[in-house]
């Protein structure tokens, strides 16, 4: 860990302002906000983050989640994803994401976590996290992949290139995106809205790059649409152990059973892609179907198609469908 | 000695160090502070294997705050311990920086030495090493061990040709992984010098260990180095030697006139500070078609470091020689080695991986036979220890599985795969023995009564977590009759009289009788002091006319006589009543020598199989041990269930993953190194049999710290195959594993 100057922002726009002076805001920023820390604090005593200078946003007045007169609701950047989980109208409306929640990490590590923060974690990967591995091109472009080769048994299949196949972790996210949530950035005066399904990049050539995020953009809102009267949803986490452990494979399902058709359907994956792994392909596959084992079964099939693993992850292909199957069968019966 | 329904001998008796631990003033080793200390963080390599090329530290030399860095050829010496040295062991005995060589990743090559933590991990972070790097050994398959050269560890009649004609066989090969000890506490070292003596507060199982195995490496005599270790952040074994961070502070410490702390962080516990060999073990059985078995033969081996750095067996035949009866039999054994950092033991070493593979062949063989797996144990019982032909001190292993059996309903057992449902979810039923060596070994012990009304019981051993300060209050309570918050256990400190290392479940068989002896002899004194004394009620009385009881001196026949002793000691001025106390190891002794020490258990087990998405979960486990009589049960039974949920982290999720390029392991940390969460923690019922072992000591007190990791994995492979039909022979049993061998497995077997 190298020294670091902190400082505390008094109000969003003085904490973009702060942040601006980076030249970039993915692997290798200058300038870090902190929110619950639970990634940044970890990477920087790793030395894979070395920000010479955090922000502390922690007082920014981000942390509350309300309904908005459209029906949609605006949850603040810093509101604590164990506050989140538990929030009345998350649990009655959108219980995808409340139990995509708390199937993450721990109650204390949730406790700290933060709705930005967590869009923002880091991947897990074991050599991303080792300086002694000198080829990771997220941390050095252009260096190389020590986990192509190496042990990835919990690496992506989907989304991956050959420059990474580096997983991203949240569950969170995963349930925003079948939720089609929007995030709202601030960049000094001015304010931009961008939908989550294009808010992450895939790793091709710049796995570096990592979401559109600029220097100076700060995270204040994220807002979910108003929820899809008769639409039910869920969120089935599979691991090795019944608790803190990051996804093998997850699957969040929104899906609106009008009589036997389904009408409408929104299916992201945890655990298996390069980004939250949205799938259109399930999503064709199931919308104007009816409701069954065989429909589902081509949902998985459809969205695993393309699926790429690696030596030691095979088992992730059967794995994801048999979570999504699950996930189905679960809240439409 | 007699112990009354009042007694507090079997009690659950809270931790009388519980308080401190809970209000946080528990002073653990790395809690020492020191004016003008200096903070060590060690370099480690980042190869496998090789050579140091060029190690440069100058950058790291002018950085904020370093005083000093260390490396090989840049240290002052540290010396070899004494190979075989039973009082001063330690498994890596190489010591650190010794050469240029690089044996294992990890491995330390070169110490910062820093006024500050932080700026002494900058300063690591900053010293650039270059490596001629080779490609290190570290194959998962150590079939390179089963060759002539193993080591014949057991034998009796005519294994070969006894399973070469046996009607019905098996012949299995089972592995187990590496698995590596995560005590929440890492591995601290602060060391002091004031010129001539070191006083090295260390994270130890072994405070006379510690001092020996110090003293030698240091190359001071004994006397000049002194131990504590007051509290332990847990062990698990992995504490019982001392590992090259002790040395590296110690001699800094010397070096520098400043104490010197040095904390390992989380990625070197995986490294350089032991683990759990893995082990491959063949295991052949034979036996009639109505279940007799005639030839178990138990080949294994382990890997280890480079025998230069250190040599470890993971000693897997521990139990195999005498739980079955069978007149044919043969273990072997062997090492080979690997570029890893040292094993060492972990909770029931050998016994646990061994009785992973033991218990699964039996299970397997059961099977073979269409028999019911605790039937077929049953009926294999041995009157007594066939390997050396001698009566068990005390064996009650049927009474564990047939009293286990009643408490699981075991009766329901229908034993074709996939057969038992509860709901959508698949239930598996297993079972599996588990045994652990009882025995005792030397031990000093001395006891104070002093004239404030306390006792003061001391010795140079240590609670590691497991409740020994509890044990040792409560046996001084039951002798002297004085409540437990009067009583004052110190442990601990090598200075006090020599007391056993806290391992292989040793420790109350051990220092029972050392204690015993000692309250008898200082109530001796005690009454001694009570008749010669002036102006006391029992002046010119004999001793033996009179006794402790309650803490108070009375005439045997006359109760209205009692006097606090504390009143006697007073008008005596003197301050102390003194006792001394010995045990000695029950394998010397001939009263003994012709007994076989054993503790035994039975686990039975349930997992809940959910094939529609792969998920395998412990649902519930009865276990019945058999330890001799249980001194407190609060801490017995905390012992037996921690190591069943350890169980459950050993057959569902533990191991230790080395990148098959260079040996690093990948997940080096306690998020991504899975262990057992409360989540994953079954429905657990112990119950004990608490049938005395009088041979071993008056109490009858086996160890039981051990024993209830033995066999669990076992029972949860033999239940996931009642569940879905698939044998897992590798732990941990992996999801995917399952997957891919459920659906091929179409030959389902009863
Ligand atoms: C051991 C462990 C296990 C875990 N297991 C899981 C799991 O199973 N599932 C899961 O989903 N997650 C898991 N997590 C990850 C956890 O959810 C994230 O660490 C957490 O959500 C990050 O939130 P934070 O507020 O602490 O982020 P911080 O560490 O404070 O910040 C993370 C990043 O986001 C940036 N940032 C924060 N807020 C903003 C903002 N408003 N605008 C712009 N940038 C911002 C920071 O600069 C930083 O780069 C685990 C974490 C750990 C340490």
């Amino acid at each position: 860990m190298i020294d670091f100057a902190l400082s505390r922002a008094s109000s969003p726009a003085e904490a973009s302002e702060q942040a601006a002076k980076s030249k970039t805001a993915q692997q290798g920023a200058q300038v870090r906000y902190v929110a619950g820390g639970t990634t940044l604090i970890d990477l920087m005593k790793l030395d894979v983050e070395t920000p010479v200078r955090v922000v502390d946003i922690n007082r920014l007045e981000l942390a509350r989640t309300e309904r908005q007169p459209d029906g949609s609701l605006r949850i603040g950047a810093m509101v604590r994803n164990a506050d989140l989980a538990h929030d009345p109208n998350v649990v009655r409306d959108y219980p995808v994401l409340s139990q995509g929640l708390l199937s993450g990490a721990t109650g204390q590590l949730r406790n700290m976590a933060t709705t930005g923060g967590n869009l923002l974690q880091r991947t897990r990967c074991s050599y991303f996290r080792d300086l002694a591995y000198a080829e990771c091109n997220k941390r050095t472009p252009g260096s190389g992949c020590s986990a192509i080769g190496g042990h990835n048994r919990t690496h992506a299949i989907l989304g991956t290139s050959e420059h990474c196949i580096a997983t991203h972790p949240s569950d969170m996210a995963v349930a925003m995106m079948a939720l089609e949530a929007r995030i709202h950035i601030l960049n000094g005066q001015s304010e931009r809205e961008v939908p989550i399904g294009e808010f992450y990049l895939l790793p091709g050539n710049t796995p570096n790059l990592e979401n559109v995020l600029k220097p100076g953009d700060l995270i204040t809102y994220v807002t979910l649409p108003p929820p899809v009267a008769g639409a039910r949803s869920h969120y089935l986490k599979l691991r090795d152990r019944a608790s803190y452990e990051f996804a093998l494979a997850s699957a969040a399902v929104v899906i609106h059973v009008d009589g036997e058709r389904i009408r409408k359907a929104r299916i992201a994956f945890g655990g298996v892609g390069t980004r939250p792994w949205r799938s259109p392909e399930a999503e064709h596959a199931l919308e104007g179907k009816a409701a069954d084992e065989a429909t589902f079964r081509a949902a998985a099939d459809a969205a695993l198609r393309n699926a790429k693993p690696q030596r030691d992850n095979a088992f992730k292909v059967e794995l994801a469908k048999r979570c999504l199957i699950r996930a189905l069968t679960t809240v439409t019966t | 000695m007699a112990t009354t329904p009042a007694s507090i001998i079997g009690r659950a008796v809270p931790r009388i160090d519980g308080p401190l631990k809970t209000s946080g003033t528990a002073k653990y080793s790395s809690d020492h502070n020191f004016p003008n200390m200096v903070y060590a963080v060690p370099v480690c390599s980042t190869i496998g294997k090789g050579r140091i090329r060029r190690l440069d530290s100058s950058a790291a030399e002018v950085m904020p705050g370093v005083v000093r860095v260390y490396r090989h050829g840049k240290v002052p010496p540290i010396y070899r311990p004494i190979p075989h040295d039973r009082t001063a062991r330690i498994d890596e005995s190489r010591p650190p920086f010794e050469d240029e060589r690089i044996y294992y990743n990890g491995q330390y090559v070169a110490l910062a030495v820093a006024d500050s933590y932080e700026h002494a991990k900058a300063a690591a972070g900053a010293v650039k090493v270059e490596y001629d790097a080779e490609t290190p050994n570290v194959s998962l398959d150590l079939s390179d061990g089963f060759n002539d050269s193993m080591q014949e560890e057991s034998k009796r009649g005519d294994v070969d040709a006894a399973f070469a004609s046996a009607p019905v066989k098996i012949d299995e090969t089972y592995v187990t992984p590496v698995e590596t000890h995560n005590p929440i506490e890492l591995h601290a070292s602060v060391a002091t010098w004031d010129g001539s003596r070191f006083v090295l507060y260390e994270t130890t199982q072994a405070v006379m260990n510690h001092q020996a195995v110090m003293a030698q490496m240091l190359g001071v005599p004994r006397e000049n180095v002194q131990i504590v270790m007051k509290f332990l952040g847990s062990g698990f074994g992995g504490k019982l030697w001392p590992w090259p961070q002790a040395m590296l502070a110690a001699v800094a410490a010397r070096d520098l006139n400043r104490p010197v702390k040095l904390v390992i962080d989380r990625s070197m516990m995986f490294t350089c500070a032991g683990h759990r060999p893995r082990t491959q073990q063949r295991i052949r059985l034979g036996a009639t078609p109505d279940g007799k078995l005639v030839s178990l033969e138990h080949d294994y081996a382990n890997h280890s470091s480079i025998s230069t750095v250190g040599h470890f067996r993971e000693n897997c035949g521990e139990a195999t020689p005498f739980l079955y009866s069978t007149p044919n039999l043969r273990v072997r054994s062997n090492v080979v080695d690997r570029n890893v950092g040292t094993p060492t033991p972990m909770r029931g070493p050998g016994a646990v991986p061994g009785l992973f593979a033991l218990e699964s062949g039996i299970d397997e063989l059961a099977i073979k036979l269409k028999m019911d797996p605790v039937q077929f144990r049953l009926m294999n019982e041995p009157k007594l220890d066939e390997s050396k032909g001698m009566p068990f001190s005390s064996r009650h292993l049927k009474e564990c599985l047939t009293q286990g059996a009643e408490k699981f309903g075991w009766s329901a057992y229908k034993p074709e795969i996939g057969s038992m449902r509860r709901g959508d979810i698949t239930l598996g039923w297993g079972v599996a023995s588990c045994s652990w060596i009882a025995g005792r070994g030397a031990c000093k012990a001395t006891l104070s009564l002093r004239d404030d009304g306390t006792a003061r019981i001391a010795c140079a051993t240590q609670d590691i977590g497991t409740g020994t300060y509890t044990v040792f209050a409560q046996v001084v309570s039951e002798k002297t009759g004085l409540p437990l918050h009067k009583i004052d256990v110190v442990l601990g400190n090598s200075s006090l009289p020599p007391g056993p290392t806290s391992g292989g479940s040793m420790v109350t068989g051990t220092v029972i009788p050392a204690i015993i002896q000692a309250a008898d002899a200082a109530i001796r004194q005690l009454l001694t002091v009570a008749t010669t004394a002036s102006d006391t009620p029992f002046q010119n009385r004999k001793p033996e006319e009179l006794v402790l009881t309650e803490g108070r001196i009375q005439l045997k026949s006359d109760a209205a006589s009692a006097v606090p002793f504390e009143t006697i000691l007073k008008r005596a001025n003197i301050r102390t009543a003194e006792g001394e106390g010995n045990s000695g190891p029950n394998s010397t002794d001939p009263q003994l020598r012709n007994y076989s020490f054993h503790s035994f258990g039975a686990h039975f087990l349930e997992v809940e199989w959910d094939a529609g998405i792969a998920r395998l979960r412990v649902s519930r486990v009865v276990t019945v041990i058999d330890v001799g009589r249980i001194v407190n049960l609060k801490a017995a039974r905390n012992q037996v269930e921690g190591a069943i949920v350890m169980g459950v982290g050993m057959g569902m999720l533990e191991r230790t993953i080395y990148d098959p390029r260079n040996g690093r392991p990948v997940n080096n940390n306690v998020a991504d190194y899975l262990m057992a969460t409360n989540a994953d923690c079954p429905e657990i019922d112990v119950t004990f049999l608490d049938y005395p072992d009088k041979l071993l000591n008056e109490v009858g007190a086996r160890g039981v710290g051990e024993i209830g990791l033995a066999g669990v994995a076992a029972a949860i492979t033999n239940a996931t195959y009642h569940a879905t039909g698939v044998r897992v022979r590798e732990l941990p049993i992996r999801l995917e594993t399952l997957m891919e061998q459920e659906k091929g497995s179409t030959t389902r077997r009863a």
